[in-house]
């Protein structure tokens, strides 16, 4: 049977993973050198869950994650030099070397941002659909969180809000089985994540997130579906990261055994494998790729230790917007490339939208006939 | 100029924000259909309609979240705080996430939001209910905090906040809602950064903020008839504090007693009195001296809810130890 996908999809994606996974590979290396400092916790296992997310969203589509969050932008389009800069502390970074690994930045490309407290991106991913639904725009919201931030506050709390009000937001948990080194089975009542939706009359499924096609079609038919005006959808990527919590976890919790087990499962010979089976690409092509990405992440490396590291006055920049001061356009400022992405934000026109899900003649009409007044 | 209700002053600034700019949306418990727990939002339900004057479940950390996520991308929120008891439930995405979202992004959000709702103490509310916690915020950079005494101010120091880029904490008084005084109509802004004096005088400066400034005038005019003469400096912005103002009241009157209502220890009072050693220690003619609440929790019962706050009598008693008169 022919593959129902075609040979530049899977090439996309393929080189879209290969990108996630060499970078991190090099971002390990550089923070064994000690050019990495702090926490840096990498992705490599979970690249099927990025790429074939990217594929299936548009790409002014909002996006944000936690602290796991140098891959999803890499996959969004944004510069591996500016994010392995980022990660050295240097000026040619996103944020100027000011927010490091957890906090990655890249505005042009609508990722709003890594966060380092578990969950807190939850509450900010329902924000941002709210605006995108006050707006009548038809973008949605996608916000990556891991299995551990399941138990937090906000997670309940917002999703709440996020089913009541309908609000476009596709909730993707990167279930990767431990939170930090507790495996996630010890800590949660339910395990099973994406149960949780449940609870809330939310919209919810679980995909093999090894399988990069199985996450591509996953998330098409729930950005379509949220697109259309049915409110978020909760999805439980079932993943899994071949290395430790971040660089400084050596990760003995689990068993050399599971770990080799899973590795069976790396998404990415996967997807080739598949191409190359359904005949859609030749081994050549892949080389070819696969070469094509090491120079890239070598000369994102290169750019990041030739970067000088920011000057002092820096200190006193970018905490309060000052009056009359111009938003920073970071690619033009570390390329010189002229942007044509940012943002612009319609403002001023007729709001048709109502966060009271009964119809206010209907609740007012009601208070009236039962003597209510407000 | 109309005379209104703190309350009705804070409910105007809000009306013609929201009438200026249609990304202005305020969201809360009890904010619409209630219309507004301590009826700041009285009226706006009907006039701005569902759409932009959102009730929210009580979930504070859930719905403050929310309003900085809109925040991110445009929108200016305004988030009702119940109270701001409950606001310390959603510290977490004022403090780690609002603060610092522009710093982290190396500049490239905004988050121009504004948080708002009554603080303070009294009313027999027992501990949970009954906190000035403006302290917790002023100390973090990157939020700015607002604390007005008159109704003139809080419609002026509202306008600001909303029109502001950054994320602004208002403090209300809970106790003063239903106070009086002259408001301008239409466009009055107070600019945020500025203390205001609100009474000239030459022998002491009493330097205060939020319903403290009441208990100062009450000290003044008591302390007038004794032939002192009190200046009251009114910080209105905690955060960034007019040290200008501080300074030049100082130098003016050569000896400053601080009134807080908040806990002593790491209070906002502490930096006022480190700005005047540090700035002006060669024109103090004696120590500076702080009034605050007492370091312990509120006590439901009404003796103690007295003893434990701030009044004229300890004002004056202060005033007079900076002045070395005499039952100091």
């Amino acid at each position: 049977m022919a593959s129902k996908y075609s040979k530049d999809l899977l090439l996309t994606m393929y080189r879209k993973m290969y990108l996630m996974r060499r970078f991190e590979e090099r971002a390990g290396q550089q923070y064994g050198l000690g050019k990495i400092a702090g926490f840096c916790h990498l992705y490599i296992g979970q690249e099927a869950v990025a790429a074939g997310v990217e594929e299936a969203i548009r790409p002014d589509d909002y996006m944000l994650s936690g602290y796991r969050d140098h891959a999803q932008p890499l996959a969004r389009g944004s510069d591996p030099g500016m994010v392995m800069a980022e990660l050295f502390g240097r000026t040619g970074g996103y944020s100027k070397g000011k927010g490091g690994s957890m906090h990655i930045f890249d505005i042009e490309n609508h990722f709003y941002g890594g966060y380092g407290i578990v969950g807190a991106q939850i509450g900010l991913a329902a924000g941002m659909a709210f605006a995108s639904r006050y707006r009548n725009e038809d973008r949605i919201t996608v916000c990556y969180f891991g299995d551990a931030a399941a138990n937090q506050g906000i997670f309940h709390e917002t999703l709440n809000m996020a089913v009541k009000w309908k609000l476009p937001v596709l909730y993707i948990c990167e279930n990767n089985r431990y939170g930090m080194g507790t495996a996630i089975a010890r800590t949660s009542a339910v395990p099973e994540i994406h149960k949780r939706g449940e609870g809330f009359g939310m919209r919810h499924e679980a995909v093999d997130g090894m399988d990069v096609l199985k996450m591509y079609e996953a998330v098409k038919d729930a950005a379509a579906y949220i697109r259309a005006g049915n409110g978020p959808v909760l999805m439980e990527a079932n993943t899994y990261r071949f290395r430790g919590h971040s660089m400084a976890d050596p990760a003995t919790y689990r068993t050399k055994q599971e770990v080799e087990d899973e590795r069976k499962n790396d998404p990415i010979p996967r997807l080739k494998d598949y191409a190359i089976k359904q005949k859609l690409a030749k081994e050549e092509e892949f080389d070819a790729i696969e070469e094509e990405v090491k120079a890239q992440v070598d000369a994102a490396v290169k750019f990041a230790d030739e970067s000088p590291e920011p000057d002092l006055a820096e200190l006193w920049k970018d905490t309060i917007v000052e009056e009359g001061e111009e938003d920073v356009r970071p690619r033009e400022r570390v390329l010189g490339q002229k942007v044509t992405k940012w943002p612009k934000y319609p403002s001023g026109q007729e709001l048709k939208v109502t966060w009271d899900l009964e119809p206010r003649e209907q609740a007012d009409k009601a208070d009236k006939a039962a003597g209510l007044k407000r | 100029m109309a005379e209104l209700m703190y309350r009705e002053a804070l409910n105007q600034a809000l009306a013609e924000e929201m009438e200026r700019d249609a990304n202005v949306f305020l969201i809360g418990e009890e904010v619409g259909r209630y219309q507004g727990a301590f009826k700041v939002s009285q009226g706006l339900l009907d006039k701005f309609g569902s759409a932009r004057i959102i009730d929210a479940p009580i979930s504070e950390l859930g719905f403050t979240g929310l309003g900085v996520g809109a925040a991110m991308v445009g929108l200016r929120p305004v988030v009702e705080m119940m109270t701001w008891n409950f606001a310390i439930l959603a510290m977490d995405q004022i403090v780690n996430n609002a603060a610092k979202l522009r710093h982290m992004s190396g500049g490239q959000l905004r988050c121009p939001i504004v948080f708002r709702g009554p603080g303070g103490a009294g009313g027999r509310l027992s501990s949970q209910h009954s906190q000035a916690l403006e302290a917790n915020y002023a100390h973090f950079p990157g939020l700015k905090v607002i604390a007005p005494a008159t109704p003139a101010d809080a419609k002026g120091l509202l306008k600001s906040a909303i029109r502001d880029e950054n994320p602004v904490i208002m403090i209300e008084g809970e106790r003063l809602y239903a106070l009086k005084g002259e408001v301008p109509e239409g466009e009055h802004i107070v600019p945020i950064g500025k203390a205001d004096v609100k009474r000239e005088g030459k022998d002491v400066s009493l330097i205060t903020w939020s319903r403290m400034y009441y208990f100062c005038e009450e000290a003044a005019k008591q302390l007038e008839a004794e032939g002192i003469s009190v200046e009251i400096l009114d910080l209105r912005t905690l955060r960034p504090l007019d040290e200008e103002a501080i300074l030049a009241t100082v130098r003016k009157t050569n000896r400053a007693v601080v009134v807080e209502e908040g806990w002593p220890l790491a209070g906002v009072g502490a930096q006022v009195v480190d700005i005047i050693q540090s700035k002006a220690f060669d024109d103090l003619d004696a120590p500076v001296v702080r009034v605050t609440g007492l370091d312990v929790n509120m006590s439901y019962a009404a003796n103690l809810e007295n003893a434990i706050q701030p009044d004229a009598p300890k004002i004056i008693a202060a005033v007079k130890k900076v002045l070395y008169r005499e039952g100091a």
